[in-house]
């Protein structure tokens, strides 16, 4: 697919603080992209870059082979969707949605098929003649969508569009957004910092902390092969232990040999491992590999969520069996499951902050 | 009905101090020096000296009023741009000569506009011919624009503030230019504080007569002057009052007037 922008080199500091340094990341044609990562961490500033809200310190932004670093967010031939809906309180529905229309000078009929089409598109026709204050968040935001795809934009911005709204209908809007973006066709630059929603909706995850890209893949990819732990313990739980890699396809965690299938790290190389809780597997004492005992039990649903004590580390797992407390059991994890990381060498590798 | 207990010192209040003398005013208004009904102190507006004094009143009160928006529109402006801890530094700058008494700032003006004051004679220490503004129309318009400026900043202010910023980047990225952003978007938005700060101005303007005896001499008669001196000269409270229902009449229809025209309510007295 062809590249659609392309970032290059962008800085960006406020008061003094570097907020992205030196950001290169291309979005192709007809990508959802995601920019996940935790407050802070320079997403929001790199979607206002796109849209013309901030200016880069350094760097271009290069749109379809264009440079429009420079060019305000009028000139750009793309459109945002805002945190919080941002409608205009003082117009209708269908003015609200015919504004970019106007300000182009296209017209009535055209702006009027416009409206129809785009209400029906969100689901929401015949609210024309109503007031933004009338309607609930979740339409408000179909609103804000409805208005943005109007003008027909090559790329939509959306900055945390479903932050505002409770969780089932934040559901909902994300199949919606799918549906959305397949019927038009249209590329998608995504912002959040709900790992959920990012690996639901989107085709590209970007994983960003302090203002680096930590990684860059499929949502299949970030989860099951996190580059490293700050992505490892964003995305979704994770169990990350110090080992060793004793050779190519075999690693000791916590003084136990675990066969893997990760290859290249050389010998005895000091590594972070990462297991998923749902890949630990708990066995009868004596089977496992290591063995540990269960501190604690709670019900999530659709499985239990335990910990297990085990050579002075609390192993988080999920399983649809239950272990009452205090059991004593083995735990053994299948090579394919067992994700091997390089130790952080640089600073932009670190896996800090999580929790700011 | 605790709640109701509650209410009843400003019950005491209001009736006190607002809806008696109201109905005092109402009352001598009403009649003659006998006490008997007549509408003739009101009718007394048709008389050549006070229609002109209030014709005056009106045409300067409105000009302030303009002058007034105008300088406060672009300063609200700059204002909400500010970061909080600059705005409120000069939001403060601002308000700060509001805490001096009303009268003293228009004598402070009197002396500073005087043939011989301080304006004058600095204009002259440095070659200058002097200005002889005091004791004209214009003297009393920069008074009221003087003295009434922050009721027009502070409401306009407030309403831009309120204004999300993610709004006028909206505008921005839907294709509005800076003006058209200004044009569609702020302007409309504002329009509750607009409407609110002309009233603030307006009104006290209009029925000022400080400002006029201080700063237009005796020449200049506004209607609010006419009416102080009903009482305080001539001590015919009657007639005074009287003219008093006619100025409260046109305020009142004023204010309906602004209430229709802002049909979300936001930012009228009433």
């Amino acid at each position: 697919m062809k590249k659609l922008v392309d970032l290059q080199n962008i800085s960006k500091s406020f008061d003094g603080e570097l907020i992205i340094d030196d950001l290169n990341l291309y979005i192709r044609e007809n990508e959802f992209l995601t920019l996940l990562g935790p407050s802070g961490c320079g997403k929001t500033t790199t979607l206002r870059i796109l849209g013309g809200f901030e200016t880069p310190d350094t760097g271009k932004v290069i749109f379809e082979g264009t440079d429009i670093t420079k060019l305000p967010p009028n000139k750009r031939p793309l459109n945002t969707v805002f945190q919080k809906y941002a409608l205009f309180t003082h117009m209708t529905i269908a003015e609200n949605i015919a504004f970019g229309l106007k300000i182009k000078n296209k017209s009535k009929s055209y702006i009027n098929d416009k409206i129809k089409y785009a209400l029906k598109l969100v689901n929401l026709d015949g609210y024309e003649n109503r007031m933004p204050d009338s309607l609930s968040g979740g339409q408000q935001q179909r609103i804000a969508i409805a208005r943005a795809i109007v003008n027909e934009p090559k790329l939509l911005l959306l900055d945390e569009p479903l932050g505002a709204l409770d969780l089932k209908l934040r559901q909902d809007m994300q199949y919606e957004l799918i549906r959305l973006k397949n019927e038009l066709g249209i590329t998608f630059i995504y912002v959040t910092h709900d790992q959920e929603e990012a690996l639901t909706m989107s085709d590209t995850i970007v994983v960003m902390n302090k203002g680096y890209i930590q990684q860059i893949g499929t949502p299949e990819k970030i989860y099951n092969e996190p580059e490293n732990a700050f992505v490892a313990d964003f995305i979704g739980d994770s169990n990350i232990l110090p080992g060793i890699m004793i050779e190519d396809k075999l690693v000791e965690i916590l003084g136990a040999k675990f066969a893997c299938v990760d290859e290249g790290f050389g010998n005895n190389t000091p590594v972070d491992v990462v297991i998923r809780p749902e890949d630990v597997e708990l066995v009868p004492e004596g089977t496992g590999t290591i063995e540990g005992e269960v501190s604690h039990v709670i019900f999530k649903g659709v499985h239990y969520e335990m910990e297990v004590m085990a050579r002075g580390y609390e192993w988080l797992v999920q399983s649809t069996k239950c272990f009452q407390v205090g059991t004593k059991v083995g735990i053994k994890v299948d090579p394919f499951n067992i994700q091997i990381m390089n130790k952080p060498v640089s600073e932009d590798e670190e896996a800090i902050g999580v929790d700011e | 009905m605790n709640k109701k207990i509650l209410s009843a010192p400003y019950l005491l209040w209001s009736v006190v101090f607002i809806i008696i003398p109201l109905l005092m005013v109402f009352y001598y208004g009403l009649t003659d020096k006998s006490g008997a009904f007549t509408l003739e102190n009101i009718l007394a507006i048709a008389t050549v000296e006070h229609s002109k004094a209030l014709w005056l009143a009106i045409k300067l009160s409105i000009e302030s009023t303009i002058i007034c928006l105008i300088l406060a529109y672009p300063l609200s402006m700059i204002l909400a741009k500010l970061n909080v801890n600059q705005h409120s530094f000069i939001v403060f700058i601002f308000i700060l000569p509001m805490w001096m008494n009303f009268l003293l700032r228009t004598l402070a003006w009197q002396t500073l506009l005087e043939k011989t004051g301080v304006i004058n004679s600095i204009l002259k220490t440095i070659g200058l011919p002097g200005i002889n503004i005091i004791n004209t129309s214009g003297a009393i318009i920069l008074g009221m624009v003087y003295n009434f400026l922050p009721f027009m900043v502070l409401p306009i202010y407030n309403s831009l503030s309120k204004i999300d910023k993610n709004v006028i980047n909206a505008a921005r990225d839907l294709g509005a230019n800076g003006f058209q952003t200004f044009l569609k978007i702020m302007l409309p938005l504002s329009t509750p504080g607009i409407i609110s700060g002309i009233t603030m101005v307006f009104v006290p303007a209009l029925t000022t007569f400080v400002i006029s005896t201080l700063l237009g001499g005796s020449k200049i008669l506004l209607i609010g002057n006419v009416i102080e001196q009903e009482f305080t000269q001539t001590g015919n409270w009657h007639l005074g009052s009287g003219l008093s229902i006619v100025l409260m009449i046109f305020i009142i229809v004023n204010m309906l007037i602004t209430a229709i025209t802002d049909k979300d309510g936001e930012g009228t007295m009433l």
